[in-house]
């Protein structure tokens, strides 16, 4: 047996460690994997298809219909599906140690806590935006080659397109990153799975409920419709403009991950 | 160096660790010895700073552990065996422990040959037997080569070839002046791993002793004489290095002569004896007695305490 007391090369626990390690676990993990085609299938799937349907039944289609009838929207059809395979992804990234065990290894590395967490939503962050922008760009080239055959389609020079197209991959981006708040409040998959699709899927048809004066006046500054804003180029009257908008969803997804690190440094793991 | 002083954890209404106070020393293997449920995964958690003490202070190496630099060279832990994601293989698991810690590819590599896994470290860890798991945390634990080795039940799910491993290996790292601190419900582990003892039971201390102290205890042996006449033998042979003990009505337990001596004292002084039976103490024995002794002292738990123990041994 050899030496177990070797001369070694310990360094310092810093924040850029804490990165390197966050980017091992991040990409070592199946389900990483799988989360991450997943995300970019919708996005790109979904959106392909709407454009194929419209593009073919184009000719018999109402005046109603075409009326309703956006380029942009039809191609990027996909994102709320994205949303939630991100957003769920993001929920793992940190439940999936506790469900294991491994945030007990994770703490005893890193035992001031704030870097894991930190180090979680940089990495993730990062890689959700690389995956989701050329994802966001791709179904809409593709998209609007199939609708120019009925020249419905849209440029990237035209207004706000180019606006939404960057805006589709931050706000899948911020997505993750809530679920990565919540979960991370949680520390249960199923719990914020389920908090993730409540706020996001459940809670507008429940405020749909509420008298529409009071519904309108709340309706923009839902998570899910105050981010949609950014990649939004025709707004319905009374959603927040497009930046406002997204700005609102960020502060939603600070106030969570504040509320994480919180929690993070009091709990006990 | 692991202190604690006056150390209390309650989760909920329920005590797991009261007004413990030990200190485990470098170069020895010290036992961390209870029955399940005594507070030892507790303790160990505070050690690493996961749970927070309610009272107390607890330090490694003369700081709070969440305030030294490089965490995981002060120390080295292996708690409850599944603290692993299932989903990742030994080799990721221990790069992304390593580079925290600015450790690269080659220290990991070392440490799966260390520890045996070389086949498997691309396999998922949740494919992994216990046993597997358990040479997998210890691999963890050694990884940034640390001054205190903290294992948990380190030898559940070993083979034979396992445990042997684990026990030389735990003496080697001892004798390089480490601080190795392992946790067992089993006393006989310990009495062939460990040098020094802390048992707790209940989350307080029972006792901090040597191995050896222990042991000269427990190489005492003992007559048990049952009479009619029992104190009038126990008057009889009363010397400054003999001890009686009485265990009823007609019966004792002699200490510091033998039965020949003992049958001899009472033929002489025409006592009548109905049984005179030599006992040599078991190491287990004098665990019992010991935390038995020491429970006295602490009203109300002791029955179900040394029972627990006693199951445990």
């Amino acid at each position: 047996m050899e030496s177990v007391g070797l001369p070694l090369g310990v360094q310092p626990v810093t924040q850029r460690r804490v990165v390197s390690s966050e980017w091992t676990k991040l990409i070592s993990l199946r389900s990483t994997r799988w989360a991450l085609a997943a995300t970019v299938l919708l996005a790109i799937g979904i959106g392909l298809l709407a454009c194929i349907v419209f593009e073919t039944r184009w000719a018999h289609l109402s005046a109603h219909d075409r009326a309703d009838f956006h380029p942009l929207s039809v191609s990027l059809a996909g994102i709320n599906f994205a949303q939630l395979a991100l957003g769920v992804l993001g929920v793992l990234v940190i439940t999936g140690e506790y469900s294991t065990g491994m945030i007990r290894s994770t703490l005893a590395a890193v035992p001031r806590r704030l870097p894991m967490l930190w180090g979680k939503a940089l990495v993730f962050g990062a890689t959700a935006f690389a995956v989701s922008l050329p994802a966001t760009f791709i179904v809409f080239w593709v998209g609007q080659a199939i609708l120019s055959g009925e020249h419905i389609n849209i440029g990237i020079g035209d207004p706000g397109v180019f606006r939404a197209l960057i805006g589709v991959p931050l706000f899948l981006t911020a997505m993750g990153l809530f679920g990565l708040a919540l979960g991370a409040i949680l520390r249960s998959t199923a719990g914020g799975i389920a908090a993730l699709a409540g706020i996001v899927f459940v809670l507008p048809p429940i405020i749909g409920l509420l008298p529409t004066s009071v519904a309108d006046s709340i309706d923009p500054y839902l998570p899910s419709n105050a981010g949609g804003a950014i990649w939004t180029i025709t707004p319905d009257p009374g959603t927040l403009a497009p930046w406002a908008g997204f700005g609102v969803f960020c502060a939603y997804v600070a106030i969570a991950m504040a509320l994480a690190a919180v929690l993070l440094v009091r709990r006990d793991a | 160096m692991i202190e604690l002083r006056s150390v209390s954890k309650s989760y909920g209404k329920k005590a797991a660790v009261r007004d413990l106070s030990f200190t485990v020393r470098p170069g020895l293997v010290t036992g961390f010895l209870g029955p399940n449920g005594s507070g030892k995964s507790t303790t160990m958690r505070l050690i690493l700073g996961l749970d927070a003490p309610d009272g107390g202070e607890v330090t490694v190496n003369g700081k709070r552990y969440r305030d030294h630099r490089a965490p995981l060279h002060q120390v080295g832990a292996l708690l409850e065996a599944s603290s692993i994601h299932t989903g990742r293989s030994a080799y990721d698991h221990l790069l992304a422990m390593a580079q925290t810690h600015g450790l690269g590819r080659d220290r990991v590599e070392a440490m799966i040959e260390l520890v045996g896994l070389g086949d498997v470290a691309r396999k998922r860890a949740g494919t992994f037997s216990l046993g597997m798991r358990q040479r997998l945390g210890i691999a963890s634990a050694l990884l940034a080569d640390p001054r205190v080795v903290m294992l948990d039940e380190p030898i559940n799910g070993l083979d034979p070839e396992g445990i042997l491993w684990v026990r030389n290996l735990l003496k080697r790292l001892a004798t390089e002046g480490k601080t190795v601190f392992v946790s067992s419900h089993l006393m006989s582990e310990m009495a062939l791993t460990a040098d020094h003892l802390i048992v707790i039971g209940k989350g307080e201390l029972i006792a901090d002793v040597g191995v050896r102290e222990m042991i000269s205890g427990a190489s005492q042996s003992s007559v048990r004489v049952r009479s009619p006449h029992a104190s009038r033998l126990a008057e009889v042979i009363a010397a400054p290095d003999v001890s009686v003990r009485s265990l009823g009505a007609d019966l004792i337990e002699v200490k510091g002569i033998d039965a020949q001596e003992v049958g001899l004292a009472a033929h002489v002084s025409g006592i009548v004896l109905y049984e005179l039976a030599p006992r040599q103490a078991s190491l287990e024995d004098a665990f019992m007695e010991m935390t038995g002794e020491a429970i006295e002292y602490r009203a109300g738990d002791g029955d179900s305490l040394a029972a627990a123990i006693g199951e445990a041994a």
